[in-house]
């Protein structure tokens, strides 16, 4: 018994699976048709990986030896930002132009007796399986395939949002070459890699394009705009360009490759990567290798071969385009992070997919992360210049105002809930005092209510009355005498979330009645219908209530406390006023965003004041409500940026709880991404909240700018 | 970490006498737990009636649904099974809840399927104010209720666990599979300001013998599996089938913090109850 196989699609994916299937059932009958003459030369450069190449290898060592007979190949990568030049090694790549790796297997294929059927354009490729026993469909990015059956296979197709085009030059770039330029109409981005000739993207966001009219321009008038732009890289050499089409990158997944058990998909068909985390190639030759395998194990047998293929792919697809979305996103904000120092934005940029970390950076060119270190440490204010060793950005101290915190660490405790009348119980004290005797250089108290009505539950901590301050005065007198560790305050109202049973048994259980206090909200909406309606706040609860936040401040100056943060988020009172779900008010405290934000801010403007000036003050912002009629991202943008011009010294981020209707991310990037992105719209040091647990992880984050401090949660921290 | 076991309750043969032989000499044996699987369009035993037989013939080994579709059933008579329960094992039941993916077992009990997600979470709700309320009684041994545990892998499920319940339970695969889920649940319980940690929970199946042994338990789980297409297939690929495997597997859960796995067999009889017990006994004594 030998199989009939219709392969759709003469592109690298399509004859790396013939050739390899039929190298190992010369029986088999395997035909491919492609509608491009065979010796077609668009396409540029493709990259693979040094991993990529050994698995290439053990495929087919003769299509791995002429693949690498005609390869480049280069290790580091180079950057080119607002006048500087950096360059980390480590990166091994290969490539190889497009043209020769499809004449390789072009021969290949010959040689192995697959039949090759060019200029033969396929329409409906049911024609096509009449009579096999299986059609691959290798038919690309706008694959026809795909769309014959997307019943089956449900594509999911949206575009990324920055323009691209592919360009060549014979200038001799010899390494990876990121270049950032900006000129009047906004920020360039090139992407180059060597070649016999040198491939040169050129990537930007929509508005620049726009700005530039490159949408209007010529051919001729836009490579004539980019060797001027670009003349100090190119010198005398011309950009070449084929097929010149400016496009935004298409995002290709489908739920299932498979179509009836007789049709699969493979390659960009199948999904697409970014072509900034490696190219669609390598994945298209990946998807062959794993369908011969397939074969391999299940013989002839077609629907468990599909099965064990889809299976053996999906978890390394699923990661890679992860990577890779993370990557393309990053180009698409490249803006965002031009307030960098240079050298840090490398380090975010090498750092952008998630795959290679600050210990990742150190293995692959340890120079390059001492000489890093040695930086940092002068910038975070260690020395003049930068010393001649220096540990990781994890150990260098944070100033805030007059405040030097020694380390990027931060502890914080889990919720007391067994204070008595707004007094924290020993045990949370004693609690506390362990967290500030470990070598954190920050510990940030769980949230403590400024009245005793601004509780969560009745066990909730307070900072309300002199007994409190006495209390928390006496664990921070502990702490200074055994350590630098500095210790901030965080101040709450839990607004419509107050009057709770504590947190034991579940979240926002409301009180009986006969132990519930009233409770205090922007608008008289409960939290669940379960929940006691909030009273709408009049004048004089809103000014009652920042005179609350003022006299808890008093009382943490007494107790000594270095650091105020004040709760803006999670729903509680004051970021109930800045979300538009809890907040409709007509007044001047609803509304817009600058309503919402009135009374917040008008909060934090009066602490400011009754706040020593040498004393930091932050906000815990939320970052969203993961609802679409609540604070987005984009409010929370915005509003980061109002609290850098008003003079927040620290901003942690959080999300969600605002409403039992959200659609919550609990994904252990989503917190550090909003974090990231707040904290370079605002230029505000910011705080992570998700609890890192590897000094990698804050190495990570901190090194790259996307953080300044971060939570901490060690595995094996007791 | 802890080492529980399932009772047969879906097996072929599960009568009287394997149910409470095997829950006897579990109670005497290395286990912490017995679990029960919940499918209404099935030959299997009522998971709730199982554990309370079971109460009556053990006194320390807990009781464990893991899990029962919450949905499916009616909010008040859940919460009263549950405490009645808890009172005949004199407080020693943990109430594993999903969604359950079986639409026939929707239909069939009447349940509405669409609605199930908003449903689940309004029961979970209510549970609690049930057994702490004086309406539906018994008031459950256990102060607050039965020890909670949600399962899933949406982000809601999260949400529900940090919202509602006492930890989270596991669908079942191989340790990395269980480590992505569980910490999601330490994001979401962090989040929330839960105290101290959830409680995590996982599962995982076996068959232990010769070759025709560890076949017969694949084909139980294609054909337990079926309705979820390829990927029983999958599951069948992942039956732990050697003591070594078993022993990997177990290490390889607890190295992720695990809690408390339970172990289900896939092929009816005493005898694969004794091979469990040999190879969880010598390394995990309690």
């Amino acid at each position: 018994m030998s199989l009939t196989i219709n392969v759709i699609g003469g592109g690298p994916g399509g004859l790396y699976a013939s050739l390899l299937l039929k190298k190992a059932n010369p029986d088999y009958d395997i035909t491919v048709y492609e509608r491009d003459p065979a010796d077609n030369t668009y396409g540029w450069g493709v990259v693979f990986s040094d991993a990529t190449l050994s698995s290439l290898r053990e495929a087919d060592y003769e299509t791995h030896e002429a693949i690498t007979d005609a390869f480049v190949h280069w290790n580091p990568i180079d950057i080119y930002y607002k006048g500087t030049h950096h360059r980390c090694g480590g990166h091994s790549f290969a490539g190889i132009m497009r043209a020769d790796l499809l004449e390789i297997l072009q021969d290949r294929c010959a040689e192995l007796d697959v039949e090759m059927h060019h200029e033969h354009n396929i329409e409906d490729p049911d024609h096509l399986r009449d009579d096999a026993d299986l059609v691959i469909g290798a038919d690309g990015l706008k694959s026809v395939t795909r769309e014959r059956y997307e019943e089956s296979f449900r594509p999911k197709i949206s575009e990324g949002s920055a323009k691209f085009a592919w360009f060549g030059t014979e200038k001799p770039f010899d390494v990876f070459t990121f270049i950032f330029r900006e000129n009047e109409h906004g920020l360039w981005q090139i992407h180059a890699y060597p070649g016999p000739k040198s491939t040169f993207i050129i990537e930007c966001q929509e508005d620049t394009w726009r700005a530039a009219g490159m949408d209007e321009k010529s051919e001729a008038e836009a490579l004539s705009y980019f060797e001027d732009l670009f003349s100090d890289h190119l010198g005398d050499y011309e950009l070449l360009s084929k097929l010149y089409a400016w496009r935004n990158f298409p995002v290709v997944r489908n739920r299932s490759w498979n179509h009836e058990q007789e049709v699969i998909l493979l390659g960009d068909a199948a999904h697409t990567a970014h072509f900034s985390i490696g190219s669609g190639t390598k994945l298209a030759m990946e998807d062959s290798i794993a369908l011969y395998e397939a074969f391999e194990e299940k013989g002839e047998d077609v629907p468990a071969a599909l099965d064990w293929y889809e299976k053996e792919r999906r978890p390394r697809v699923n990661a890679l385009q992860e990577a890779a979305k993370r990557s393309r996103r990053y180009f698409e904000h490249v803006p965002r992070y031009l307030h960098m120092d240079p050298y840090q934005f490398s380090v975010h940029l090498l750092t952008r997919s998630g795959r290679i970390s600050y210990d990742n950076l150190r293995i692959r060119d340890p120079e390059f992360v001492d000489a890093y270190d040695r930086w940092f440490a002068a910038k975070a204010g260690e020395a003049e210049t930068p010393p001649a060793i220096a540990t990781p950005p994890l150990f260098k101290p944070l100033e805030l105002r007059e405040v030097r915190l020694p380390n990027r660490a931060v502890l914080t405790p889990d919720l007391d809930d067994a204070a008595s009348d707004g007094r924290p119980s020993a045990g949370h004290l004693d609690a506390v005092v362990d967290l500030g005797t470990t070598d954190a250089g920050f510990v940030l108290t769980d949230p403590v209510a400024v009245s005793a009505q601004g509780r969560i539950t009745p066990g909730t901590a307070g900072l309300y009355d002199d007994d409190h301050s006495d209390a928390w005065g006496e664990a921070i007198d502990r702490i200074r005498d055994r350590s630098d560790t500095r210790v901030g305050a965080h101040l709450l109202h839990a607004g419509r979330r107050g009057a709770t049973r504590p947190r034991e048994t579940g979240l926002d259980r409301p009180l009986p009645s006969t132990d519930a206090w009233e409770l205090l909200a922007p608008s008289a909406k409960p939290y669940t219908s379960a929940n006691q309606r909030p009273k709408r706040m009049d004048e004089e609860d809103l000014a009652a209530v920042r005179e609350e936040f003022v006299m808890a401040a008093e009382h943490a100056e007494a107790a000594g406390f270095d650091h105020l943060q004040l709760h803006w988020g999670h729903g509680y009172l004051l970021s109930s006023f800045l979300s538009p779900l809890t907040n409709d008010r007509d007044d001047e405290y609803g509304g817009s965003l600058d309503d919402r934000l009135r009374y917040p801010m008008a909060v934090m403007e009066s602490v400011r004041e009754a706040w020593p000036a040498d004393k930091p003050l932050g906000i815990t912002l939320q970052a969203t409500d993961w609802n679409s009629n609540g604070f987005t991202l984009a409010q929370a943008t915005e509003t980061a940026r109002r609290l850098a011009e008003t003079g927040c010294d620290l901003l942690a981020v959080v999300a969600g709880q605002t409403s039992m209707r959200q659609r919550p991310d609990y994904s252990e990037t989503a917190l550090p991404d909003y974090t990231d992105r707040l904290r370079n719209e605002s230029e505000l040091p910011a705080l992570t909240t998700h609890n890192a647990t590897t000094t990698d992880e804050i190495n990570t984050l901190i090194g790259s700018g996307r953080a300044d401090l971060c939570t901490f949660h060690p595995s094996a921290f007791e | 970490m802890q080492v529980g076991i399932g009772l047969p309750n879906t097996l072929d043969g599960a009568d009287r006498d394997l149910t409470l032989d095997w829950a006897m000499a579990a109670e005497d044996g290395p286990f912490t737990s017995l679990g029960v699987f919940d499918r209404v369009v099935y030959h299997s035993l009522d998971p709730m009636a199982t554990l309370a037989a079971c109460a009556g013939v053990t006194s320390e080994i807990e009781l464990v649904t893991s899990i029962i579709a919450g949905p499916l059933r009616s909010d008040a008579l859940l919460a009263k099974k549950a405490a009645t329960i808890d009172v005949l094992s004199n407080g020693r039941l943990t109430l594993g809840l999903a969604l359950g993916a079986r639409q026939d077992d929707y239909e069939t009990v009447g349940a509405d399927y669409r609605g199930r997600g908003r449903r689940f979470t309004q029961q979970l709700d209510a549970l609690r104010e049930f057994w702490e309320g004086d309406d539906i009684g018994p008031a459950p041994v256990q102060s607050g209720g039965p020890t909670v545990l949600v399962g899933g892998e949406s982000d809601r499920t999260f949400q529900r666990v940090s919202r509602f319940a006492d930890g989270y339970i596991h669908g079942g695969g191989p340790p990395r599979a269980f480590a992505r889920q569980a910490d999601r649940a330490r994001q979401a319980w962090d989040e929330s300001g839960r105290p101290a940690d959830p409680e995590l929970w996982g599962h995982g199946y076996y068959a232990l013998g010769d070759d025709e042994v560890a076949e017969a338990g694949r084909e139980y789980l294609r054909e337990y599996y079926a309705f979820t297409g390829p990927f029983a297939e999958r599951i069948a690929e992942g039956l732990l089938t050697t003591p070594q495997e078993l022993v990997q597997f177990i290490r390889g859960y607890e190295d992720e913090g695990c809690d408390e796995l339970i172990m289900f067999p896939t092929v009816p009889g005493m005898d694969q109850y004794d091979r469990l017990a040999d190879v969880v006994g010598d390394e995990w004594s309690t």
